[in-house]
C-alpha cells in the first residue's frame, strides 16, 4: 500500500515537473522574444499594436498577466493531478 | 498630518512586531514562525516583502523621470516569479527546514556546502540591503524634515527592534500588513490618477500648499548674433557659458548661460530683503562684499536683488529657457536659484506634460486605464522630461543645473531613454554593443535573480507544506503583477502632475500623492516606510538565519544549542542592521531600482545555478555546487567593483574602468553554471 502511494506521489511529483519546466521555457521565450525587440527593434516598440497601446506597452503588460495566467493554470493542472492521485490512492 | 500618520504606522508595525514576538522564542518559531502561517497570508507577506522600496519609489521614479525604460523593471521583476512557481518553490520546501543551504546540504551532506551558502546568503542580503537603507533616507528626509542619515538610522533602529525581538512571525505579519497596504494605497492613488486624467495648462499645487502653485519656466528671446547672447530681460547680461557637447561627434547638444539679471525686492529688515525667485519669496542676507554671488543696488530707481542664474539654450532656438540650479561655490557657500540655500529656497518640482493629441485639447479630463497609456504613447503628446547636468564653472563653483527636456511621447513610452540601445551618431560600433548587453544582462538578472533571493526562499519554510508553498506563490503573483500594472500610473501620473522632485527620483510616487492632498501623502509616505520596514525585516532575518544556522556551526565545528542559535540570530540581526545603515548611507545619491539591480544579479549568479542543478542534474557534486556558490559571489561582486558606475563613485573616469559593463549578469551568471557543470565532471564519479 506504502509502495503504490510513494509510487503515485513519484508519479505525481514527475509530471508537475514536466509541466513546470514547460511552462517555464513557454514563459522564458516569449520574455527572451521582448528583450530582443527591445535591444533590436526599439522602434518597433513604438508601433501601435492593440487597444491603442504601442507594442512595448502591449507587450509589456502582455508579460504580467501572462505571469497570472500561467500561475493559475498550472495550480489548476497541479489541484487537478493531485486531486486524481488522491482518489486512487487507498 | 504626515508625521502623526507616520507615527500611527509605525506604532502599529511595532504593536504587530510586539504581539506575535512570544512565539519566537525557539528555533523553529525565531527562524521559520514554526511553518505554521497560512498561505494566503504567506502569498501577502511574499509579495509585502518583495515589494521594496525598488519597486514602490524607484520603479514609479524611473518611469517618472526615463519613461518606459522604468517600466522594464516592473516587467523583469515579475517574470523571475515563474522561475519561482515553476521550478523551486515545492522542491525548496521538501528539501529544506530553516535556509535554503538546507535543501543543498540534505542532498550533499558535506559542511562546505553550508559555508558557501550561508556566506552567498550574507553577500546577497546586504547587497539588497543598501537600495531599501538608501530609499528610507530619502523618504523620511522631506516627510520629518531630517538629514537623510538620520532617516537611515531611523529605519535601521525600529528594524532591528523587529528582527531582534519578533523573528520571523513577526517578520511576517510585518510584511502581511504592508503587502496589503501598499496593493490598495496603490489602487487608490491610480484611481485618482485616471479620474484627473491629464491636463497641460492647469498642474496641482506643490508642497501641499495652495499657496505655491505650480512654478513654469520662462522662455525668454535673445540675440544670438553678438559673441555673447542678449538676452530680452532689462538689466541682464551674460556673465558665464558652459556647453554639453556629444561625446561622440564633439557638437554643442545644449549651451548653459550664467545671467546676472535683477530681481525686485522688499525690504524686510536690517541688512535683509526678500525677492521672489522662481515663485518662492526668498530672504536674502544683503552682503557688504560685491563678490557675493547676490548684491542690494538701485534700478530705474527701485530697489533690486541683482542674482546670477543659469539658462539654457539648445543651438538652433533664438530663445533661452530659465532652469533651476544648486551649486556650491569655492568658500562652501551653499546656492539654490540664484539665492542662499535654505529650508525656504529649495529646488522646485518639475515636469508636466505640455501638449496632448488635438482631439484632447488642452485636457484629457477622466480616462480609462488603456486610453491614458494610449495618449502618454501618442506622437502629438509632448512629455517635459525633469533632466540634469553636473560641471564646475569658470569660477571654481560646483553646479548642478536641472532643466526641462521637451521629448515626444511616442519616444517616451518606449525602449531607449535610460538603456541608449539604439546607435547614435557617431557612436562605435563597440559601445553601441556595450549597451545593449548592459540591457540584456539586467533583463538577465531580473528574470533569474528572483527565485535565488534569500529573503524569498525563507518564506517557502513558513508554511506547513509544498502545496502551501505553491498556493502562496500564486497569491503572490497575482498581487504583485497588479501592483506593478499600477507603477506603470503611479510614474506617468508624477509627470502628468508635475510632482517630480529633479534632485532625487525615488520621490516620485509620494508627492504624486502630496499632489491629490496632505492626507494622501501622509498614507502614502507612511506605507512606503512600512515598506521598508517589510523588506529589511526580511532581509536581516535572512542574514541571520544564514549565520547562526549555517555559518556558526561550521566555524566553530561543534553543534550549537537551540538558545544559542536563536540568541546569536538576534545579535547577528544587530550587526547586519548596523552594517546596512552605514551602507545606506554611503549610497544615498542612487536609484533604488537600480542598486536592487545588482543585487539580483549576484543572486542569480551564486545561488540559481546550485539550486537548478541540485533539483535536475544528476551528476552535479557537492564540490561542484560549493565552486558555482563562490564563482558566483567572485565575479558578480567583483565586476559591480570594477563596473563603470563604482569606478566613478570612487572618483576615477568612468570611461577608463576595467569592466565596460554596468550590469555583470550577463558574465558572471553563464560562468557559474560553466563552474558547476566542470567542477561537477571533474569531481563526479565516472561511469564505467
Amino acid at each position: 500500500m506504502n509502495h503504490e502511494s510513494s509510487a503515485s506521489q513519484a508519479a505525481f511529483e514527475q509530471r508537475r515537473v514536466y509541466v513546470g519546466v514547460r511552462m517555464t521555457l513557454i514563459y522564458s521565450i516569449v520574455y527572451a522574444g521582448f528583450v530582443v525587440l527591445s535591444v533590436f527593434r526599439p522602434a518597433w516598440m513604438g508601433a501601435r499594436a492593440v487597444f491603442g497601446l504601442n507594442l512595448a506597452s502591449a507587450y509589456g503588460l502582455g508579460l504580467i498577466l501572462l505571469a497570472v495566467l500561467f500561475a493559475l493554470i498550472y495550480n489548476h493542472l497541479c489541484r487537478t493531478q493531485n486531486s486524481g492521485r488522491s482518489s486512487h490512492s487507498p | 498630518m504626515a508625521i502623526a500618520v507616520f507615527v500611527v504606522f509605525v506604532a502599529l508595525v511595532l504593536a504587530v512586531s510586539r504581539h506575535t514576538s512570544k512565539k519566537a522564542s525557539s528555533v523553529g518559531g525565531y527562524f521559520v514562525a514554526n511553518s505554521s502561517i497560512h498561505w494566503g497570508v504567506n502569498g501577502i507577506a511574499f509579495a509585502g516583502g518583495y515589494l521594496s522600496v525598488a519597486s514602490f519609489l524607484g520603479i514609479a521614479g524611473l518611469i517618472a523621470f526615463h519613461g518606459y525604460d522604468g517600466f522594464l523593471y516592473s516587467i523583469g521583476f515579475l517574470a523571475g516569479w515563474i522561475v519561482a512557481l515553476f521550478i523551486i518553490a515545492e522542491p525548496m520546501k521538501r528539501m529544506g527546514t530553516f535556509t535554503f543551504s538546507d535543501a543543498l546540504n540534505k542532498k550533499f551532506s558535506r559542511p562546505g556546502i553550508q559555508l558557501s551558502a550561508g556566506l552567498s546568503v550574507l553577500v546577497v542580503s546586504l547587497f539588497y540591503l543598501v537600495p531599501q537603507m538608501v530609499g528610507a533616507g530619502v523618504l523620511v528626509e522631506p516627510l520629518l524634515g531630517i538629514p537623510h542619515y538620520w532617516g537611515v538610522i531611523l529605519v535601521g533602529t525600529v528594524v532591528i527592534l523587529i528582527v531582534a525581538g519578533g523573528g520571523m512571525t513577526s517578520t511576517t505579519y510585518v510584511q502581511f500588513f504592508n503587502g496589503g497596504l501598499l496593493l490598495t494605497f496603490a489602487a487608490i492613488l491610480t484611481v485618482a490618477v485616471l479620474a484627473r486624467g491629464i491636463d497641460t495648462r492647469h498642474l496641482p499645487a506643490e508642497e501641499g500648499s495652495a499657496d505655491l502653485e505650480s512654478y513654469r519656466f520662462e522662455q525668454v528671446p535673445a540675440d544670438f548674433s553678438a559673441e555673447t547672447p542678449v538676452p530680452e530681460i532689462a538689466g541682464a547680461r551674460v556673465t558665464g557659458r558652459h556647453a554639453v557637447t556629444d561625446r561622440y561627434t564633439g557638437k554643442e547638444q545644449i549651451v548653459f548661460y550664467r545671467i546676472s539679471r535683477p530681481v525686485d525686492a522688499s525690504f524686510a529688515d536690517e541688512h535683509t530683503y526678500t525677492a521672489n525667485i522662481k515663485g518662492r519669496t526668498v530672504r536674502f542676507e544683503v552682503p557688504d562684499d560685491s563678490e557675493h554671488p547676490w548684491r542690494l543696488e538701485s534700478f530705474n530707481g527701485r530697489d533690486v536683488i541683482r542674482i546670477e542664474d543659469w539658462w539654457l539654450h539648445i543651438p538652433g532656438t533664438e530663445v533661452l529657457v530659465e532652469t533651476q540650479f544648486r551649486s556650491v561655490l569655492p568658500d562652501g557657500t551653499g546656492v539654490v536659484n540664484g539665492g542662499p540655500e535654505s529650508l525656504a529656497n529649495r529646488v522646485r518640482q518639475m515636469g508636466h506634460v505640455s501638449s496632448l493629441p488635438e482631439q484632447y485639447g488642452s485636457s484629457t479630463g477622466a480616462v480609462g486605464p488603456l486610453r491614458y497609456i494610449s495618449v502618454f504613447s501618442d506622437r502629438s503628446t509632448t512629455v517635459q522630461r525633469a533632466m540634469s547636468t553636473s560641471f564646475t564653472s569658470d569660477r571654481g563653483e560646483s553646479v548642478t543645473v536641472y532643466y526641462e527636456e521637451p521629448t515626444s511621447g511616442s519616444a517616451f513610452m518606449r525602449p531607449g531613454l535610460m538603456f541608449p540601445v539604439e546607435a547614435r551618431e557617431g557612436e562605435p560600433a563597440f559601445t553601441t554593443l556595450l549597451n545593449r548587453l548592459n540591457f540584456i544582462s539586467l533583463m538577465l538578472a531580473l528574470f533569474l535573480g528572483t527565485s535565488a533571493l534569500p529573503h524569498i526562499l525563507i518564506r517557502y519554510y513558513t508554511v506547513p507544506s509544498a502545496e502551501a508553498a505553491r498556493k502562496s506563490t500564486i497569491v503572490a503573483i497575482g498581487g504583485i503583477g497588479l501592483f506593478y500594472i499600477l507603477t506603470m500610473y503611479l510614474g506617468l501620473g508624477s509627470v502628468a502632475a508635475g510632482a517630480l522632485n529633479p534632485e532625487t527620483s525615488n520621490m516620485s510616487a509620494p508627492l504624486l500623492a502630496r499632489s491629490f492632498g496632505e492626507v494622501l501623502f501622509a498614507m502614502i509616505s507612511g506605507i512606503a516606510f512600512t515598506t521598508v520596514l517589510a523588506t529589511v525585516s526580511g532581509l536581516i532575518m535572512a542574514a541571520s538565519g544564514a549565520v547562526a544556522h549555517d555559518l556558526m556551526e561550521n566555524i566553530l565545528k561543534k553543534e550549537v544549542s537551540d538558545t544559542g542559535k536563536v540568541l546569536s540570530g538576534r545579535i547577528v540581526a544587530v550587526i547586519v542592521g548596523i552594517i546596512g545603515i552605514i551602507l545606506g548611507i554611503a549610497f544615498r545619491d542612487m536609484n533604488v531600482s537600480f542598486l536592487v539591480g545588482w543585487a539580483f544579479a549576484v543572486a542569480a549568479s551564486a545561488n540559481l545555478p546550485a539550486l537548478l542543478f541540485m533539483l535536475f542534474w544528476k551528476r552535479t557534486t557537492s564540490k561542484g555546487i560549493i565552486a558555482s556558490i563562490l564563482t558566483g559571489i567572485t565575479a558578480s561582486v567583483g565586476l559591480i567593483m570594477l563596473s563603470p558606475d563604482m569606478w566613478a563613485r570612487y572618483g576615477f573616469d568612468a570611461a577608463s574602468a576595467p569592466m565596460p559593463l554596468n550590469q555583470p549578469g550577463i558574465v558572471s551568471i553563464p560562468l557559474s553554471f560553466i563552474v558547476l557543470i566542470t567542477v561537477s565532471l571533474a569531481t563526479g564519479k565516472k561511469k564505467k
